[in-house]
């Protein structure tokens, strides 16, 4: 029987190899160092070419106690969610993180307003705490951001870090501290290409190397908007394998956040018979929105619950085999 | 698109005496300022005050001159086989990228720079032009970029390789000629798929005119929207190269961004 031939997209452009983390020979702490971006075609097309570098889980922890989450996701993390060191340290120990995401959630005025020079000692403990390499994300208001950010990049000195996120209008504070610590940067656009395109624009007119950015076009978990989320990440990486520099950046993802907030995820039995089982609604929820995202073309998916974690790991190691 | 700078050409006075001095400085500027305006390819051209026995060699020069300073992709632009073929392998050296500029349509002499094509791995620009002179209509254009089509599969150079050029003639000179390019670009990029790349040597268009700046870069917009996708012409002109973004963002082959233009100039 004649098979059809194989439709090949033939693409001139790659992505930017972005590398997080320094190990002590690099200047750094770090045990291990992590690297993401590089791919040549669309998302685990073996047929065209080889998966780079594989994406990426990193586990999301926060600075303080989180509030609302629910119980099935508390229940997973237990008390170490009260330190964010120990935090920090179950997720590499116990679950197994390959890298880790702190989100400064509790320095927002609304939220705790933790001073800059404590978020900064946060951010000490989890370094010293673990070897992986760490993404530092503030509380996204912009002038507590500019006060944090600063601080906690200096912090961490020669960890090359990830930092984030600047927006188009305002990007410059954290550009400067990143260019001079040596992190690497997140550039945040609301679920719009044309943004996207314009923050790595700025960002690299301020003399920021383009193998140092990372693009948050911003999450939609799965029934909240995740078709327009796919839609737009996946022209982005089109646009890259097509040559675009200024969107040849590797692509974050906060899945966890985003699935965790819907109310599929947190509803309880009570409020939601016959949704199926409290401790495993919510978990689908984050492997569902997280696989979608990954055909999308994902570079780093920071999810929270570990049992999600491990299989969107087994869902990267089947796909890239 | 694939701009192929055309500065380094010694009917240019600067790059004429540079040339006539055996002085590289001048022809190495020219290429970095062409390569920093985004041109993607550099065309190589000696020049008439060159005498044809000195061709070759002065090629060769040439070619060297401009290798030392990037490793970008090479018009190499002469009718005569032997300077080509200097020209070519010269700067084929070590697989960098070369473009063979060009072979007119009549059979002996798409055979031979075909087969040149092939052996260095070139790209071909194929004039709509045969034994009869220049094609003056769409169908006879048309039918001499088939019959480039043909020879290049014969050849075995892969029509990703291709660069039908339906010649641009002075506007003041021939007032339709224009407009049948322009049709006859549309029809170009249907012979084949993949379909071939369609060029033209813009700056043609204005020889003799006014304007011709102005001249210049309406026709590139329309002639983009056509399907071009490819074009000789002065890098410099900044004017023509934001004509030219605009348009391509138009026809979204590119992502919008506020600063679009910049956005093209950093790549």
């Amino acid at each position: 029987m004649k098979m059809l031939e194989e439709a090949r997209g033939k693409w001139v452009g790659s992505l930017n190899e972005v590398v997080i983390g320094a190990t002590k020979q690099q200047g750094g702490t770090r045990t291990s160092t992590v690297t993401v971006g590089g791919e040549k075609t669309l998302p685990f097309l073996a047929y065209e070419g080889p998966t780079k570098n594989r994406p990426v889980v990193a586990m999301e922890i926060w600075d303080r106690e989180p509030e609302d989450w629910p119980n099935s996701l508390m229940e997973a993390l237990g008390d170490a969610v009260k330190s964010p060191a120990e935090w920090a340290k179950k997720c590499v120990e116990e679950f197994c993180a390959e890298m880790l995401c702190l989100h400064l959630m509790g320095t927002h005025p609304d939220f705790g307003n933790a001073s800059p020079q404590s978020a900064a000692a946060v951010v000490k403990s989890v370094l010293a705490a673990t070897g992986v390499p760490l993404i530092i994300w503030g509380c996204d208001h912009d002038e507590t951001d500019n006060e944090v950010l600063p601080r906690c990049s200096e912090a961490a000195k020669g960890e090359k870090c990830l930092i984030g996120a600047v927006k188009e209008d305002n990007y410059k504070t954290l550009v400067s501290f990143c260019l001079a610590d040596g992190h690497s940067l997140i550039g945040l656009s609301p679920i719009d290409i044309n943004i996207a395109k314009q923050v790595n624009i700025l960002v690299s007119e301020m003399g920021f190397p383009l193998d140092r950015m990372v693009m948050y076009p911003t999450t939609g978990a799965l029934g909240y908007g995740l078709e327009y989320v796919y839609s737009i990440q996946e022209r982005s990486r089109v646009a890259a394998l097509g040559g675009d520099k200024m969107m040849s950046m590797p692509v974050i993802c906060m899945v966890g956040q985003e699935s965790w907030r819907t109310k599929e995820a947190k509803a309880s039995a009570e409020e939601a018979a016959g949704w199926g089982d409290e401790n495993t609604r919510g978990v689908f929820w984050e492997i569902a929105t997280a696989t979608a995202l990954l055909q999308a073309g994902s570079d780093i998916m920071v999810m929270r619950h570990p049992a999600a974690m491990t299989a969107i790991k087994n869902v990267i190691n089947k796909l890239v085999k | 698109m694939f701009v192929i700078g055309e500065r380094i050409n010694g009917m240019f006075t600067d790059i004429g005496n540079a040339i006539a001095a055996r002085d590289k400085k001048p022809v190495q500027a020219m290429a970095e300022k062409q390569l920093t305006a985004g041109a993607s390819a550099l065309d190589i051209n000696v020049g008439t005050r060159v005498p044809k026995a000195d061709r070759p060699a002065v090629m060769k020069w040439l070619v060297e001159a401009v290798r030392e300073v990037t490793d970008k992709c090479l018009s190499i632009d002469n009718p005569g086989l032997e300077t080509m073929r200097q020209g070519v392998a010269e700067a084929a050296k070590g697989g960098l990228p070369v473009i063979i500029n060009s072979t007119i349509g009549q059979q002996d002499q798409l055979e031979a720079f075909m087969a040149l094509a092939k052996e260095f791995d070139a790209g071909i620009i194929g004039l709509s032009i045969d034994e009869k002179g220049v094609a003056a209509s769409t169908d006879a254009k048309v039918e001499i970029g088939m019959r480039t089509i043909a020879a290049a599969m014969e050849a075995g150079v892969p029509v990703e390789n291709v660069y039908l050029d339906p010649i641009v003639l002075p506007v003041n000179v021939n007032q339709t000629a224009p407009g049948i390019v322009i049709e006859t670009i549309s029809q170009l990029k249907m012979l084949s798929d993949p379909a071939p790349h369609v060029v033209v040597g813009l700056s043609n268009l204005s020889q003799g005119a006014l304007e011709r700046r102005l001249i210049n870069r309406t026709f590139l917009v329309m002639a983009i929207a056509a399907g071009l996708d490819a074009s000789i012409h002065d890098p410099l002109d900044d004017e023509m190269t934001d004509a030219m973004i605009t348009a391509e963002l138009l026809l979204n082959k590119t992502i919008y961004s506020d600063s679009f233009l910049k956005a093209y100039r950093q790549k």
